[in-house]
């Protein structure tokens, strides 16, 4: 789960990362009330999970309660690269002696944390790291063993910052891997670092992503999923625990597992069509989750017939079957569906299908001819209506 | 000769009494594996068909001689469970357990890596792993793997394993030992564990490998068998016309580079001397063509 700017500095802050006062609102008014507190110059921030904000107009500086308001009303409600801005935060607007750029994630290829330190923060790091990579730090960290404040020092000694700062950065990685570590985050992000021209060193944006696997030992979570901005058939679809994302082809598609969903999305593009989704069933699917990837599937306008690509492992193939049978007795389906079932009680699956008797049902024994028969479907454009 | 696990292999299920557990550890030993004990805290001395079940890993490896795991226990206990294995002495520990922490999943990788270094994790978020006629550790069914040779697999995605096997299975090639190494971001054993691993078995003549979008692994399984494989290798990476997967923000980006994309992986492979399939039907065919000329 990413999270937005506001919650990424409420997360820090947990962790006794320095960050400038501030609210999170939806309501000009109360704009200007959050930027009377926190003092003048205060700075308006639209919260989008979208780069580029700041180009965009979505970040405003104001030195009074007309120009916060005027600042409100315009970025409220805006249009961020097909974002619509919903809540701003308000914070008091630092002076700026110096930006870094720090951040923590974990290396797939070392198998360790990897941290990274700039002294070229506020930009983009990717240019920083193609026009001049030796301006970032990099360090490995075995996750044994954590980021000590020693090893902190070394990284921040390695960067170029200056000294008088380098043990107020050095604390700041020190609790910034605390609370990748301690927090469950995959990825913790400041940029831009800031010195003040107080020598305070402080965090003035904040990126987080947070493990989903890590959820059940964070009840404090619960605020930022009750925040998360889904549109309503990703929402049906996460509610019902199903893996979806949606495309903008016309063949709906139902698969068990992450590989054999994204291989059926490359068959159905092979045999020219093109998929209306990414949906993955996950393992051992009942046939309430078949039924419920129906439904999702079934409100999506574009669609105009379905491809069901099963191999039964953990998942068995009956269930998805009954599932199928659930799902017509609930809803009216609008586009045919083709199946193909093989793997654990393959036979007993065919069974239930074939004695539905239904002229939109199709059951194909390849995987290819699934996609085929799908994709020559979807072009025909066969008639919505009561399909059973 | 098979790889990691054959008829020999004798296995402890850690989780047995769970629902989970006790289906997939009777219908291995169903498929003749060697399921000689079943681990859960609280319940030695009890039995799971005939299974005995202990209280600790140790007491089940003293008593059983057992030098590999079946871990199905639920993603909270599944680090305990694999350095608990690993402590008793276990060599090779099967995880299938999915939605483990990656923070819990890089900790346990590590400390097998530093303290347990005779100890083979595979997985976690895994199939398992499958010697057809032989062993079968894990979920996948055993009624889709052929025996006899002369085709290792390796897979990081279970569908799309048990989809190789009944290719290969449905074009009358066998098998020696089909992997699956998971999916998750850090798997204990990758690509070119079991690369190798098939290189220096006599009875594997050439190598299914099927990779997925993201992360590096399959770039490096492709320098491998450019340096080190005398053997063919067909390959299929899912993921072609694949939605772009959820951005790890800057920093993840730095790290993979242009590396990950399925174009990429497939280039590099090819570069590599492996011939690459475009789905998984047409690997299968590939594979039953080159076998028919060995």
């Amino acid at each position: 789960m990413d999270l937005y700017e506001y919650q990424g500095k409420q997360f820090f802050a947990s962790y006794g990362i320095p960050t400038s006062p501030g609210d999170v609102t939806s309501s000009p008014e109360r704009v200007v009330e959050i930027a009377t507190e926190v003092g003048y110059p205060a700075v308006v921030k639209a919260q989008v999970q979208v780069g580029g904000r700041g180009k965009a107009g979505g970040i405003k500086l104001v030195s009074n309660p007309e120009e916060a308001l005027a600042a409100a009303r315009s970025i409220l409600g805006m249009d961020i690269k097909g974002h619509t801005v919903k809540k701003v935060w308000v914070e008091h607007a630092s002076d700026i002696a110096a930006e870094y750029y720090a951040s923590i994630t974990l290396d797939r290829s070392a198998k360790e944390d990897l941290v990274m330190l700039s002294e070229q923060g506020g930009v983009e790091i990717e240019s920083v790291a193609q026009s001049n990579p030796e301006a970032i730090v990099r360090r490995h960290i075995n996750p044994i063993d954590g980021l000590t404040l020693e090893i902190a020092r070394e990284i921040v000694g390695a960067s170029g910052i200056p000294s008088d700062v380098h043990e107020g950065v050095a604390e700041i990685l020190v609790k910034l891997y605390e609370a990748y570590s301690r927090g469950d985050a995959d990825l913790v992000e400041i940029n831009p670092l800031i010195v003040t021209p107080e020598r305070k060193v402080h965090a003035l944006d904040a990126k987080v992503t947070l493990d989903d696997n890590a959820f059940y030992r964070h009840p404090e979570w619960d605020e930022f999923r009750s925040a998360e901005e889904l549109d309503g058939r990703e929402r049906l679809a996460k509610d019902r625990g199903l893996n979806y994302i949606g495309l903008d082809g016309s063949v709906g598609i139902i698969a068990n597992g992450a590989g054999l969903a994204m291989s059926t999305l490359d068959v159905v593009n092979q045999v020219g069509g093109s998929a209306a989704n990414f949906l993955d069933l996950g393992g051992g699917a009942g046939a309430d989750v078949m039924t419920a990837a129906l439904e999702v599937i079934n409100t999506d306008p574009n669609v105009r017939a379905v491809m069901v690509n099963i191999f039964g492992g953990i998942t068995r193939c009956d269930d998805v079957a009954r599932g199928i049978v659930n799902a017509l007795e609930k809803v009216t389906l609008s586009s045919p569906i083709v199946i193909r079932l093989d793997g654990t009680n393959a036979p007993e699956g065919r069974a239930i299908i074939s004695d539905l008797n239904s002229e939109a049902i199709f059951v194909e024994s390849t995987m290819i001819g699934a996609a085929r028969r799908a994709v020559e479907l979807a072009e025909k454009g066969v008639a919505s209506g009561d399909i059973r | 000769m098979a790889i990691f696990v054959d008829e020999n292999t004798k296995v402890l299920v850690q989780g047995l009494t769970g629902s989970q557990g006790r289906f997939h550890g009777l219908r291995n030993r169903a498929y003749g594996t060697k399921v000689v004990g079943g681990v859960t805290p609280g319940k030695g001395g009890t039995d799971v068909e005939g299974i005995p079940v202990f209280d600790s890993v140790e007491e089940a490896v003293v008593a059983t001689g057992a030098t590999a795991s079946f871990i199905s226990v639920p993603p909270r206990f599944a680090a305990s469970a694999v350095l608990e294995a690993a402590a008793a002495g276990i060599t090779f520990v099967v995880c299938i357990t999915e939605f483990i922490p990656a923070h819990d999943e890089s900790m346990f990788y590590n400390v097998l890596r530093r303290d347990f270094p005779g100890t083979r994790l595979l997985g976690p978020n895994c199939p398992g792993i499958i010697s057809p006629g032989r062993c079968n550790i894990g979920i996948t069914s055993g009624d889709i793997a052929l025996p006899g040779g002369p085709v290792g697999i390796v897979s990081r995605s279970g569908t799309l394993t048990y989809q190789a096997l009944y290719e290969l299975s449905q074009g009358g090639v066998g098998q020696t030992t089909c992997v699956g190494i998971g999916g998750d971001p850090v798997p204990g054993t990758n690509f070119i564990d079991c690369l190798a691993a098939f290189e220096a078995d006599p009875e594997t003549k050439a190598v299914l490998m099927i990779g997925e979008i993201g992360g590096s692994e399959e770039e490096n399984a492709a320098a491998f068998i450019r340096d080190h494989m005398s053997k063919p290798v067909v390959t299929y990476i899912a993921g072609v016309t694949a939605p772009p997967g959820r951005k790890m923000g800057h920093a993840g980006a730095i790290v993979s580079g242009s590396l990950g994309t399925a174009q990429a992986k497939m280039d590099a492979l090819r570069e590599a001397g492996a011939i690459v399939a475009v789905n998984p039907t047409e690997a299968g065919e590939k594979m039953v063509e080159l076998v028919s000329s060995l």
